[in-house]
């Protein structure tokens, strides 16, 4: 299309540009004048990330044709801040850093944006006119309360928190990269690149399994001179394989004839970036041979089934156990025995950010720059995939746009790293939202069996149970979760007898891999709904059954592990108990009151979850320098995905140090310049990581009470090239100038290595899988429309035992997002590959469909962990569908078993409570 | 390679459209996701320029909603309380943003079963305006919409406008729309209807639409006939019986089954009468 010339305004400046007229309006604000706030995150409707305001009304900047705003004036996050609309907008800036309604801040800018377009004819929303107002922007990380709590606090004055030295630790910081989220500053993966980058896209299979062949791509190369090469399997000059097991990299780059899922990778093409987006599939020399495929686990585990993987005849990937006491006597024995099935869907993670990144040659080492959650192990399996040495690769973090798991494992980065490493020039990419959705990981699928017994008082004498996990056509994080599972799956209560055993299935399906509880998730739904069970059978409150046999510090866990410390979920309980009878009591007065086409219910879901590894080691290192120059800097590797672990280990180590958090400065991520922090994930890096920072900041402290000979209270004060420290009356000024330097100008290092004790586990799952376990336990009321089957949730209350809260603000933020994807768990998400593969039909819940969330935290302190803190990541998200599901059927009756529960499957199971005879 | 014409001259696009075959754009909101994955090269017109094509006017026996009418500008004010259901809709299509720059006509024109637009324009009676360099002509939107994404637009034709008659008598509107989730949702099911009544209460024409149970949205006439005549009061909901709805099709996909719509339609047409009825019984009290 031949290009026009377009005159507006932008961010209040006249701006003439010239290009394709259809081209989107996002795509032109982002790669001509290189306003990258404007995030994209779907490019067609579904996720608000483009809001930008066009006469000042808020619009889906993907949407709109660049033709279509000549004349007109558009603002975009960037102008926010140049004050020269309206007044009131840094401040609404400032109440989103306050109220940390930025988490991973790829939703901010179209946030901001929306809220922009109602307080300008709007300055005092009520909640429902802000809701209704940025209903159109989705947030996978916040669950949307923070944001509409920054709306309405308009306004109000607020003081700075600026905590003094020693008082970082439980201090409502705002986060450190705030500013650069609410500003769009902030370089997600698509934001930025070499200006000579080629482009690069990924050929993938439309196929759940299929042959296939190229032919000769030199008719391609003719009629597209702007393509510069076509990679494939055989250019991959390492092995073509990667995976998460060192044992089970079973997952090529390139598929090698034969594709094994329906959005697998079997090439790429590289060019300029106009000839590779208008070069369609359709243009290309593939002969494709569909084949019988495995679509779920019934199928894989049919008898002649093919096997997904030749080397593994049954399709059954690994298999989990752990089996404590005599279950089958156990059972027998007990007079109230519970059980049932239950099944769940792929979960699609649904970060709003795509897969994206760039990847560049230096010499003989390849560089990345990338959304990611694991930055090592991202650098050794490029290294092994390109045949070089872990040295030669450098991982360079880009902010992270929401990972939850889903950025664990690779995506786009091997594919630009081998094209990169043969062209010798940067190579750039961004997953497409279906692309993302189909070739990505999901959340395994479960197919549950379990069975509870119970003995007259209540105590649960054992517990039973099966799970067959569907982990796609690749192994991905499938052993974690076969694993972790069986551990998990009785739920946090003491139960002296018990066989948990599971399978990870190979199917033709997308992999299933890490999503927030590694399946815990799933099995919590299976152990809730016989907990209520069993607590109707016996008479008993559901909170009561489930507080007489929580967990606690003195008893043994089903794999023989002592609980030492720290398990606080009775306690969690007790303070729920108010909530719990009021609510209770309130449905009751509601449903006898109205006419019964909506009835409410309250129910309760509780959790356990091992921090860290399941008894694999899981090392964080973490280097604090003080400069010549008086600055103390953070070489923090434990990258930040929203959740806040840039802000928590700088209030970590700055009370370890004893500075005040303002006078740490941190370099973050980059594996040439910090150290192994692992990954971030199993909810690990606060426990994990903090430690390694609390143990940084400790050694730098003790090395300059050393050169100051004073004791171990003394305080420190840092003024520029000098450190003074105050010991009883005494004052010692450090001058470092005076001191050697590095070659970086350090002239101390404090270093901390933290990996948390766990034993391996034996044949029965015996021994000692984790250091300590997060507990909590979650209250959902809400309000089912019996003729319809729709599900309102009114409510939910929290109450979760972190240990520590290092930053409560942080951690509540953690806790909401969590109830946000358990609600979507419970009521909405459900991936079916090839037909629910972009965010109009895939849903996630919007800033209607999470209700108000009372947040109780329980400080149990773990002594391994930086001042007392465990981790909250998956913790968050584990209990609230068990208490949806349990909240329906105290509701209805209706016990659903198969997820989400969509409308009409809770009005299928209502419809059977009612035949059932009473 | 692909051309664009922005023109500002209604005349200038359709002789375009006479010459040649056009992709129309308007507010894009359609056009722009169905280009995700790849772009192809293609002729487009864009109409948002076109002066005369918004707003609404009075033309004596009836209004005229103009093509490019936005779903927040018939959300913001429309001249009768008849577009009540109407304007419900427009507030339940997808988010603010997609309400700023989504049309009306494109809604029409997009033809999806789950157009929540079409059920409200049917119970309006509504008729599509379509110029062409040969001429105008109307249709009921019922012959309009022909099928799943069918029109019956011709290739030089362009939606002008939506026209809906004025009631006869004092009239109520509503609409419900059943998603599984609160914002940004296609509906799994959908129900708008207008009753008119008489001074004395007695229904003088009743109109339900069900909306994603069929290829295109369906009138259940059955009903419509018999509540006309009568008196509105509490009862008037429990005269729909299954059987209105059987001219229905629902199907099975990933948004819900197709027993469940036909339950759920029943339900909400139902709640469709109620509401009417109560708004009917308001304004006699
Ligand atoms: C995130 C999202 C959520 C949505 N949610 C809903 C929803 O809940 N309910 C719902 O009903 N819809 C929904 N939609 C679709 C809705 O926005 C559209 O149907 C809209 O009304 C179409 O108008 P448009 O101006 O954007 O059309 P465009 O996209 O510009 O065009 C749509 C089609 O109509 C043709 N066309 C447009 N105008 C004319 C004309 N005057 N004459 C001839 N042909 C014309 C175009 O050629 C094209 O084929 C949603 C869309 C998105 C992106
Ligand atoms: S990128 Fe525009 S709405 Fe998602
Ligand atoms: S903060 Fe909203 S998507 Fe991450």
């Amino acid at each position: 299309m031949s290009a026009v010339t377009v005159r507006c305004r932008i961010n209040h400046d006249d701006v003439e540009v010239t290009v394709a007229p259809t081209r989107r309006l996002s795509d032109v604000l982002r790669m001509e004048l290189g306003l990258t706030g404007t995030k994209i995150g779907c490019d067609a409707g579904d996720c608000g990330a483009c809001t930008v305001l066009i006469d000042g009304r808020q619009c889906c900047a993907c949407l709109v044709a660049a033709a279509q705003v000549q004349g007109a004036s558009v603002v975009t996050v960037e102008g926010l801040h140049n004050g020269a609309a309206v007044t009131v907008l840094g401040e609404l800036q400032r109440s989103f850093a306050r109220h940390g309604a930025a988490q991973c801040g790829i939703c901010t800018p179209g946030m901001l944006m929306a809220a922009s377009e109602l307080i300008a004819r709007n300055a005092r929303p009520s909640e429902a006119e802000v809701m209704d107002a940025l209903g159109g922007v989705l947030c996978r990380c916040t669950g949307y309360r923070k944001i509409v709590e920054a709306v309405l606090d308009l306004g109000s004055v607020a003081v700075p928190i600026a905590p003094a030295a020693g008082a970082a630790v439980g201090a409502r910081l705002v986060r450190t990269d705030a500013a650069a989220k609410l500003t769009g500053q902030e370089r997600f993966g698509a934001d930025q690149a070499p200006a000579d980058a080629l482009w690069l896209r990924a050929v993938r299979s439309p196929h759940a399994r299929a042959r296939f062949t190229i032919g000769s791509l030199d008719a391609l190369h003719r009629s597209f001179p702007g393509l510069v090469r076509v990679f494939t399997a055989s250019d991959v000059p390492g092995a073509n394989r990667f995976g998460i097991y060192p044992t089970l990299k079973d997952q090529p780059v390139f598929a090698e004839g034969c594709a094994r899922f329906r959005g697998e990778a079997i090439a790429a093409l590289v060019g300029d970036r106009a000839t590779i987006l208008a070069l369609g599939d359709r243009e290309l020399p593939i002969a494709w041979e569909p084949l019988p495929f495995l679509a779920g686990i019934d199928a894989a585990l049919s008898p002649g089934a093919d096997a997904v993987h030749a080397g593994v005849p049954d399709n059954v990937l690994v298999r989990g156990r752990v089996v404590s006491g005599d279950v089958d006597q156990a059972l027998a024995a007990a007079p109230v025995v519970v059980e049932g099935s239950w099944s769940t869907s792929f979960v699609e993670h649904a970060y709003i950010e795509p897969e994206a990144g760039y990847a560049r040659r230096v010499g003989d080492r390849v560089e990345v720059f990338t959304c990611t959650q694991t930055p090592y192990m991202a650098r050794d399996e490029i290294a092994a995939i390109l045949g070089i040495l872990p040295g030669a690769v450098r991982i360079v973090p880009s902010a992270v746009g929401g990972g939850f798991g889903g950025k664990l494992d690779l995506s786009i980065q091997p594919l630009l790293a081998v094209a990169t490493w043969h062209l010798n020039r940067p190579v750039r990419g961004v997953y497409h939202r279906p692309e993302s959705m189909a070739s990505t990981t999901k959340r395994h699928p479960a197919v549950m069996r379990a069975r509870l017994g119970a003995d007259a008082d209540g105590r649960l004498v054992g517990f039973e149970f099966t799970g067959d996990f569907n982990t796609g056509a690749y192994a991905s994080w499938g052993p974690t979760v076969a694993s972790r599972v069986p551990i998990h799956a009785h739920g946090p209560y003491h139960v002296p007898n018990a066989r948990c055993l599971t399978r990870a299935i190979y199917t033709n399906d997308v992999p299933a891999g890490a999503f927030r509880g590694f399946g815990v998730p799933q099995a919590a739904i299976a152990h809730e709904a016989l907990m209520d069970d069993a607590a109707d059978k016996l008479g008993l409150d559901p909170l009561e059954f489930r507080r007489l046999n929580a967990l606690r510090a003195g008893q043994r866990t089903t794999c023989g592990q002592l609980l030492e410390h720290s398990a606080g979920l009775g306690e969690c309980l007790d303070r729920l108990r108010p909530r719990w009878r009021a609510l209770r009591a309130e449905a009751d007065t509601i449903n006898r009151a109205n006419d019964g086409s909506r009835r409410r219910g309250v129910g309760i879901g509780c959790m356990w979850y091992g921090i860290g590894n399941t008894s694999l080691a899981n090392p964080s290192t973490m280097r604090v320098t003080l400069g010549r120059d008086g600055r103390v800097t953070l070489y923090n590797g434990a990258v930040d995905i929203g959740q806040g672990s840039y802000t928590i280990m700088a209030q970590i180590c700055a009370d370890a140090l004893g500075v005040p958090v303002s006078s740490i400065d941190q370099v973050t991520g980059d594996t040439d310049l910090t150290e192994d922090a692992g990954k971030t994930s199993a909810s690990r890096q606060t426990f994990v990581s903090g430690r390694a920072a609390a143990l940084a900041g400790e050694d730098l402290r003790r090395q300059i009470l050393r050169l100051a000979n004073a004791g171990p209270r003394a305080q420190l004060v840092l003024e520029g090239p000098v450190v003074s420290v105050t010991d009883g009356g005494g004052v010692r000024r450090i001058e470092l100038a005076r001191l050697a330097a590095d070659e970086q100008g350090n002239v101390l290092v404090g270093h901390g290595t933290f990996d948390p004790p766990t034993r391996p586990l034996d044949a029965d799952g015996q021994g000692v899988p984790y250091a300590t376990y997060g507990f909590a336990a979650q209250i959902a009321a809400v309000e089912v429309d019996v003729e319809l089957g729709t599900v309102k949730p009114l409510c939910i209350v929290a109450a979760h035992d972190v240990g520590r809260a290092v930053n409560p603000t942080l951690v509540e933020g953690q806790i909401h997002g969590g109830i946000a994807q358990g609600i979507g768990l419970a009521l909405m998400e459900e991936y079916l590959p090839g037909k629910t593969e972009n965010l109009h039909d895939y849903l996630i819940p919007t800033f209607g469909d999470v209700p108000a969330i009372e947040v109780i935290l329980v400080e149990d302190p773990e002594p391994l962990g930086p001042y007392g803190a465990k981790g909250i990541g998956e913790p968050a998200l584990i209990p609230t569908a068990p208490a949806i599901l349990g909240a329906i059927r105290h509701a209805t009756g209706a016990r659903i078993v198969q997820l989400p529960a969509l409308p009409h499957r809770v009005l299928a199971a209502i419809q059977a409570v009612s035949r059932r005879p009473q | 390679m692909g051309r664009f014409l922005r023109p500002s001259a209604l005349d200038d696009a359709l002789r375009a459209l006479a010459a040649g075959r056009w992709t129309v754009l308007a507010g894009g909101t359609d056009h722009y996701p169905a280009r995700v994955v790849e772009q192809p090269d293609e002729d487009v017109l864009d109409i948002t320029r076109i002066a005369g094509l918004g707003g609404v006017v009075d033309a004596g026996d009836h209004w005229r909603i103009g093509a490019l009418a936005t779903w927040s500008e018939i959300a913001a004010a429309m001249p009768h309380p008849i577009f009540r259901g109407l304007q419900l809709a427009a507030r339940e299509v997808g988010g603010a943003q997609i309400q700023n720059r989504a049309t009306i006509a494109g809604n029409l024109c997009n033809a999806s079963p789950a157009a929540d637009g079409v059920p409200p324009l049917m119970t309006l009676d509504a008729q599509v305006e379509l110029a062409s360099a040969a001429g105008l002509r109307c249709l009921p939107l019922d012959r309009f919409i022909r099928g799943n994404r069918q029109t019956d637009r011709r290739g030089d034709e362009l939606v002008t406008a939506i026209r809906v008659p004025k009631p006869g008598q004092d009239a109520r509107s509503t609409f419900l729309k059943l998603g599984a989730r609160r914002y940004l949702v296609i509906s799994i099911v959908m129900v708008a209807g207008v009753i008119e009544i008489e001074p004395r209460g007695r229904i003088a024409a009743a109109r339900i639409a069900v909306g994603a149970c069929s290829a295109v949205a369906r009138r259940l006439v059955g009903l419509e006939a018999d509540l006309t005549g009568r008196m509105v009061d509490a009862t008037s909901a429990r005269l729909v019986s299954p059987a209105h709805l059987d001219g229905l099709a629902p199907i099975d996909d990933a948004r819900g089954s197709a027993a469940y719509r036909r339950e759920a339609s029943l339900v909400l047409v139902r709640r469709c009468v109620a509401e009417l009825a109560d708004a009917a019984q308001e304004r006699a009290a």
